[in-house]
Formats: C-alpha cells, sequence, structure tokens
C-alpha cells in the first residue's frame, strides 16, 4: 500500500453511549498523514478533535474502521506516539529534570538514553529550572517541560492536544516558536489540536477542518509557505480569510468558535 | 541592629531566665516543709540548665532579624512559665497547699528522675521499641493495603468495608484476644498499635491512589510505562500526602493504644510504670512517667513533621 504515509485513518467510528442517549464523536474520518508532517486540526468544541488526537494516541478505541502507523494497527499508548496534554499532566512530585526523564525511566533505559535530557532542556529553554518543581513555573514553561518529557522518547509522531489553550497570546507565540525550531531538529511527524485558526497557519502544512454532530472532517487544506511565516503575510491573511470563511460556512452555529 | 533594639533584645533575654531564676531562688529560700520525698538541688540544677539554654539560644537567636523576633515574641510565654514553676514548687513541695500525696512539686518529681532514671529509662525503652515495631508494621501493611485496595476494584469490594467496620473499634477493645492469641504480651500491644495504624493509613492511602487524576495514568502509559510504573511512580507518589495525613493521625492514635496497652497488661513501658507506681501511691512518679511521654512524643511528632516536609517538599505551600 501508499508507503509514503506513516498514518493512515480509514473510516472511523467512535460513538459515545450513555443510558439517555448516543453522540456520535467521529463518523467516517480518513485521513493520511505523510512522515514528518506538521497536520493541525481545527474545529469548534464538540467537533471530536480530541477524541480523533486520542484514538491516534492509542488511549481510546474506534467502534470501527482502522488507524495504522507504518502500516501496523494502533492497539494502545505507545511511547512511539508521544502525546502533550492540554493542561500538562506534569507529574507534580518530580523535578523539571525528573519529569522529562519519566519517559526514560518508565522504559527502563535510563542510563544509556540519559544524554538526551540536557540538550531537550537547552532546546526548550529551560535551563536554570532543572531542579525545580511544577507549582514553581509558569503555564508556559509547564508546557515546555510537557513537550520535552514526550520528545524524551524520541516518538515518531507527535500528539499536542491544545498545548497552548490555556496560556495568554505572548506566551503563546513564544510556545509556537519552540515547537517549530523542534521541527527542525527532530524529523518528529505533529499533529496539533486547536481551536486557533492563527496558530494553525502559523505552524502547519495542511490544515484539517471538521465540524461537529457528527464529528467529521470537513474539508483539508493545504499551506504552502516557507517557514518563518509572518502573521502579517499577503498570503498568509489571504488564506486566513479563506479559512474562516470556510469555517463559518462549514459550522452550522451562527457565531463558530475561533480565536482571531 | 541599632542601640534601640539591642536593648530591647538584651531585656527579653533576661525576662525571659528571670521567671526561672526566681523559680530557682523560691526553691534555694523558701523552706521546705514536704517530707523526705524530694530532690530540691537536682530540681534547681534542672532550672539553671534550662536558664543556661535560654542565655545560649538568646546569643545564637541574636544572629538574624527572624530568630530575634521570635525569641522576643515568646519571651512573655517563656517568663510566665518560670513563674508557675515557682508557685507549683511553692504550692507543692514548700507549703504543701495542694493535696498530698497526690499533687507533688516539681522537685518531688525529681525524686522519680534521682532515684528510679535506670528504670524509667529501661520503662521509655520499652515503649518506644513497641510503638516503633508496632508503628512501622501498621504503616508498611497499611501502605501496602491502601495500594491494592486503590487500585483493584474487587480488593476494594472485599477489603473497604472490613476496614470500614474495624475503624470504629477502638483497638484496645481487642486486649483478650491479643494476648490470648500472640505469643507474648509485647507482640499483643505490637498487634494493637499495628491494626489502628494499619486500618488509617490503609483507608486515606487507597483514597490517595483512587483520586489519581486519569490524564496522570494516561501520561505514564504513554511514556511508556507498565502497570508496575504506574502504581509506583504514578499512584503512589499522588497519594503520598494523603499517606501523611494517614500516618499523622494514626500516630496519635497509636500514642493512646500504646499507654492504654500498657496499662492493661505488659510486663514494662511507661503506661506500666504509672499504674505500678499508682498502686503504691507514687503519683510523683505517675507525673514523671507523664513528663517522659511529653517529651518522647513530642519528639516522634516532631520527627514525622520533618519527614513529612522532606517527602512532600513539592507540593504548593510547603516549601518556598
Amino acid at each position: 500500500m501508499s508507503q509514503q504515509f506513516i498514518l493512515e485513518l480509514k473510516g472511523v467510528n467512535r460513538v459515545y453511549k450513555d443510558e439517555q442517549n448516543e453522540t456520535i464523536a467521529l463518523s467516517d474520518v480518513n485521513l493520511q498523514i505523510k512522515k514528518g508532517e506538521f497536520v493541525s486540526i481545527i474545529g469548534s468544541s464538540g467537533c471530536g478533535k480530541t477524541t480523533l488526537l486520542r484514538l491516534i494516541a492509542g488511549l481510546d478505541y474506534p467502534q470501527s474502521g482502522e488507524i495504522k502507523l507504518n502500516g501496523e494497527p494502533i492497539l494502545g499508548p505507545d511511547p512511539k506516539r508521544g502525546y502533550v496534554f492540554q493542561n500538562g499532566g506534569l507529574f507534580e512530585w518530580l523535578t523539571v529534570e525528573k519529569n522529562i526523564a519519566a519517559g526514560l525511566k518508565a522504559r527502563h533505559v535510563y542510563a544509556e538514553k540519559k544524554h538526551l535530557i540536557s540538550p531537550l532542556i537547552k532546546i526548550m529553554g529551560l535551563q536554570g529550572f532543572e531542579k525545580v518543581y511544577p507549582h514553581q513555573i509558569s503555564g508556559g514553561m509547564a508546557q515546555r517541560v510537557a513537550i520535552a518529557r514526550s520528545l524524551i522518547n524520541e516518538p515518531e509522531v507527535l500528539l499536542l492536544d491544545e498545548p497552548m489553550g490555556a496560556l495568554d497570546n505572548f506566551t503563546r507565540a513564544d510556545l509556537q516558536d519552540h515547537i517549530l525550531s523542534i521541527r527542525k531538529e527532530t524529523d518528529a511527524t505533529m499533529i496539533l489540536v486547536t481551536h486557533d485558526v492563527d496558530e494553525a497557519l502559523y505552524l502547519s502544512d495542511r490544515i484539517v477542518i471538521m465540524t461537529p454532530r457528527p464529528g467529521k472532517i470537513s474539508e483539508i487544506i493545504d499551506v504552502k509557505m516557507p517557514h518563518p511565516r509572518k502573521r502579517n503575510g499577503v498570503d498568509y491573511l489571504e488564506l486566513r480569510k479563506k479559512i474562516l470563511e470556510k469555517f463559518h460556512l462549514a459550522s452550522e452555529l451562527p457565531q463558530p468558535e475561533y480565536n482571531i | 541592629m541599632n542601640k534601640k533594639e539591642k536593648q530591647k533584645y538584651f531585656l527579653s533575654v533576661v525576662l525571659t531566665v528571670t521567671g526561672f531564676a526566681l523559680a530557682a531562688i523560691g526553691n534555694a529560700w523558701i523552706p521546705t516543709k514536704a517530707d523526705a520525698l524530694h530532690k530540691n538541688f537536682e530540681y534547681r540544677c534542672v532550672l539553671y540548665g534550662i536558664i543556661t539554654l535560654y542565655v545560649l539560644w538568646g546569643i545564637y537567636s541574636a544572629r538574624t532579624k527572624m530568630r530575634r523576633e521570635k525569641y522576643i515574641g515568646a519571651t512573655k510565654f517563656r517568663f510566665v512559665a518560670g513563674i508557675l514553676l515557682l508557685l507549683w514548687d511553692v504550692c507543692g513541695t514548700k507549703l504543701q497547699i495542694l493535696p498530698q500525696p497526690f499533687f507533688p512539686g516539681p522537685a518531688g518529681i525529681m525524686e522519680a528522675f534521682v532515684t528510679e532514671w535506670d528504670y524509667i529509662l529501661q520503662n521509655t525503652w520499652y515503649s518506644l521499641r513497641l510503638y516503633l515495631v508496632g508503628f512501622s508494621i501498621g504503616t508498611i501493611a497499611g501502605i501496602i493495603t491502601g495500594v491494592l485496595v486503590g487500585w483493584f476494584p474487587k480488593v476494594r469490594y472485599w477489603v473497604s468495608p472490613v476496614l470500614k467496620v474495624l475503624g470504629v473499634i477502638p483497638a484496645v477493645a481487642w486486649m483478650p484476644f491479643a494476648l490470648t492469641l500472640l505469643p507474648t504480651p509485647f507482640w499483643a500491644a505490637v498487634f494493637l498499635i499495628a491494626v489502628v495504624v494499619w486500618m488509617l493509613v490503609a483507608t486515606l492511602t487507597a483514597s490517595g491512589v483512587e483520586s489519581t487524576p486519569k490524564t496522570q495514568f494516561e501520561a505514564g502509559r504513554i511514556l511508556g510505562g507498565n502497570a508496575r510504573y504506574l502504581v509506583f511512580h504514578v499512584a503512589l507518589p499522588h497519594a503520598l500526602p494523603q499517606i501523611f495525613t494517614g500516618i499523622t493521625t494514626a500516630n496519635g492514635y497509636a500514642f493512646t493504644t500504646l499507654v492504654m496497652a500498657e496499662m492493661m497488661g505488659q510486663p514494662g513501658g511507661l503506661g506500666y510504670y504509672i499504674n505500678a507506681s499508682k498502686v503504691w501511691s507514687a503519683y510523683y512518679k505517675v507525673f514523671a512517667s507523664i513528663i517522659v511521654m511529653a517529651v518522647l512524643f513530642s519528639l516522634i511528632t516532631n520527627l514525622i513533621e520533618l519527614l513529612q516536609n522532606y517527602m512532600l517538599r513539592w507540593q504548593k505551600g510547603v516549601v518556598k
């Protein structure tokens, strides 16, 4: 089959049931992602974008359809697919350095791989904070630690679940640049879930627009601008307008939930 | 430190020791009405010791502003403590206004320490050993049980009602069984202390493990951790604050159980010493035992607090 795709989703369905009702979180989702690609998934809340990410991570299972990484079906969580949680999900009892090293300890490869820690601390701008505990650092820094913690396992795919959702604009821009510099350093494929059109435009090679009820992909847009992208460039603004229009049309809500 | 501050601090040191000095002077000058069972000189030596200690502590504390303020803040209390010792001495030993032999003066209590210090020490060691063995067994068993209850729903189903029922029964109620079923009285008391500690630590450990956020388990799994990692490196550290709540609460219950067990049927210990002394109406010895308990149990409680502060240094508000 098509070997150039690292990740393939075919006819993926996910329904949540409780006593009263049935929620179709994902309906017939098809997506193929190339190695090294940066794909953003945007959509209003309830469109299933986080569910999709959790399925790829192996934290949840589809009712039907298949998800394959390198041609192999995903059966459960794996360090090959790093995941950055919305709120960081750091271990608050470990220092910054030990949080980053947690993956090595969990896989029992600490001795062989501990040389990976200090370059990651450098790349994420965490020097001087190695011995500090999570409650002592800012939200932006905590997310940088969370990203470094995922990268220590040298994942093939990095899944980012709105890691910048709770940050202020300046911290967010800073973290976005950090993510771009990791892209240069590693060849990891990245999938970002966000509700911020600008963020998606600034970072991605492709943008997947999803619509809710039932959650499905409505459109996939290629972004062919070179990095670093200017947030006020002509191409940029034009594409932004196009996405916002589509997003608006695609969404049935009168006031779509996006950030400008 | 400017001149005014210096004067104030000096005055505070003087006032701190004045109360104890008055107690010593009163003890030396007021004629004693009590019988032979008192040790005035040794009691004064203790007072001199306290005075020396507070002077040295005052010199040491002079170095930083924070310590000075703390020292000055405690002045009133320490002064009054000295005056109360004087009053107690006068009422208990000197004029014997308090009913005797139930309320001996401080010099009377000194009698017990001077004549029986080795026996008191022996009983203190017995209590300490009982406490250490019972408390350690209880804590370890409690953490293991708590993790099992918190982790496996089946274990929770069967064990947590048992914990709840056992929780309302005072451990000493098991004393008759413990004494018959276990080989020595020592192990019977260990069993009672261990049961109290086990139950509390298990309950709180279980609740700490159960309350671990799902995200942290997911993070652990994605990082490559197996079930063992999730238990020992995610659930257990997350439960640690609650485990310590269990331990500190259990500590208080353990003291109660310890003393009651010793009073009910032990060949030694501070509780045994109280009982044995009571029989001979040697109330000064009862007081001596109570003083040792106060010191010993405070020390243990402080040690646990130190350990807790160290182990939970990652928590907000514990360290600055």
